[in-house]
């Protein structure tokens, strides 16, 4: 009986260590375009698991999710992943894209935040509900300036550089920043 | 809209929905809506009339062709012939298209893009609040995720026709222009002849547009009021989108944005 255990799956203890390195090695992967921000630090990372079967025991399998639907960045960073798996060493890697749960801005970890706000982007606020926009001009909240931190800043466009910011600019220190949008 | 190897949002087991006519009929409609329109918006690039202004066409754009990669996908997965994306995208002619006819319309003045975005912006909120409920599973995923960018597309229409529409004199003009030049599109968008079949097939999956008119004219109606633009009354009205009847600019459209993947078939970047 020994013996057969011993060929057989590795004992959970194990595979639970193999599955948080996995974790850890695909979390620790950067954003493309924020590449200060990891994908743990984003909460696009929704599950890593290995399979489970004698066919697909070597397999990690990695769920992610788009924070935008059209953005741009969601296939490079499938394969950012499968290629930093597989230099941990992983045999084979699958990586999928769910659209639900919707990714939120809420996701984004308290270290996410602080090294927006290093790195030059204002963090998201809290989330508004979907429909509760503003209609007047001019009456959205203020946005910090991740530079200076005045308070005396200017939304220029609702959109910016990348689907997931909007373009301000500081009144203080006249600097422009992007701020990511909660959403 | 090269094919990634990522598996586009399914939640649906691809066994359970396959060959089934009428969902695939429906989602390509959506689907074509948000693809067209990319397309035209996408046509503003370096011709907005300020920097902020092809950064934010540019970026609606980049959303609704990530619906449009979703919903396509999804299409022809449904409809169990091996289509890809691509394929509904670049190998389908016009008459196989089955997108409303507003989405289609040529840019023209900036401010007849705003007013069609503020039509069909605030309609494709009201639909996609709908289909949260939907019992397909994809199509309440994609839902979900829509419409947080949708917010965003209306909010985006939404100050610019107050601008315009409550701005000087000549873009007061300009915006009554253009809210004449689409309001005989609007019927369409509420009309459920062309899809009956489709809402009979897939009760509680598919939306009656019908039953979308009175959210949507509750969010238009007092946004006109308020940018002091009388809502048009048109004479004629659009119909058959649904059913590949389109205006002659769809063709033309097509032709652009088909070209490079007829002449290279199955070319990347």
């Amino acid at each position: 009986m020994t013996a057969t255990l011993a060929a057989g799956p590795a004992p959970t203890a194990d595979r639970a260590t193999v599955l948080q390195r996995w974790r850890t090695v695909a979390g620790e992967v950067s954003d493309p375009e924020i590449p200060v921000l990891t994908l743990a630090d984003l909460g696009i990372l929704r599950d890593v698991t290995c399979g489970t079967g004698a066919a697909d025991a070597d397999t990690v399998m990695v769920t992610l999710t788009p924070t935008y639907t059209g953005c741009p960045a969601t296939a490079v960073i499938a394969g950012d992943v499968e290629a930093a798996l597989r230099a941990a060493g992983a045999e084979q890697v699958r990586v999928r894209t769910v659209l639900s749960p919707a990714w939120t801005t809420d996701w984004i970890s308290e270290d996410g935040r602080r090294k927006l706000q290093e790195y030059g982007i204002a963090p998201p606020g809290a989330c508004r509900p979907a429909g509760s926009a503003p209609r007047s001009i001019g009456l959205t909240l203020s946005v910090r300036c991740p530079r200076c931190g005045s308070g005396r800043t200017r939304e220029v466009s609702r959109f910016g550089s990348t689907p997931c910011k909007s373009h301000w600019t500081c009144q203080a220190c006249l600097e422009p920043f992007d701020n990511f949008k909660a959403i | 809209m090269t094919t990634t190897p990522t598996n586009t949002a399914s939640a649906n087991p691809a066994s359970s929905t396959t060959g089934h006519p009428a969902l695939a009929q429906y989602v390509t409609g959506l689907g074509d809506d948000a693809l067209v329109l990319s397309h035209r918006l996408a046509e503003w690039i370096t011709n907005a009339p300020q920097l902020e202004e092809d950064l934010a066409l540019a970026n609606i754009s980049l959303d609704l062709l990530g619906q449009a990669r979703t919903l396509l996908s999804y299409a022809g997965e449904v409809e169990g012939k091996g289509r890809t994306e691509d394929d509904l995208a670049y190998l389908r002619s016009e008459r196989e298209f089955r997108n409303l006819q507003l989405v289609e319309i040529p840019n023209g003045d900036f401010a007849v893009t705003i007013a069609r975005q503020l039509i069909i912006s605030a309609y494709q909120f009201e639909l996609y609040t709908a289909l949260l409920s939907s019992a397909d599973e994809t199509l309440a995923a994609l839902a979900a995720k829509a419409i947080k960018e949708v917010d965003y597309h209306r909010d985006h229409a939404t100050q610019w026709t107050l601008r315009l529409g409550d701005g000087t004199e000549q873009s007061h003009a300009r915006m009554q222009v253009a809210l004449e030049a689409t309001w005989p599109y609007v019927e369409e968008l509420f009309d459920p002849t062309d899809i009956a079949r489709e809402l009979a097939a897939l009760p509680g999956v598919a939306v009656d547009p019908s039953t979308l008119r009175e959210s949507w004219t509750a969010y238009v109606r007092p946004v006109l009021v308020e940018a002091t633009m009388p809502e048009p009354q048109p004479n004629r009205r659009s119909r058959g989108g649904r059913r590949g009847l389109h205006t002659e600019y769809l063709g033309h459209m097509l032709a652009e944005m088909q070209i490079l993947h007829r002449a290279h078939p199955g070319v990347t970047w």
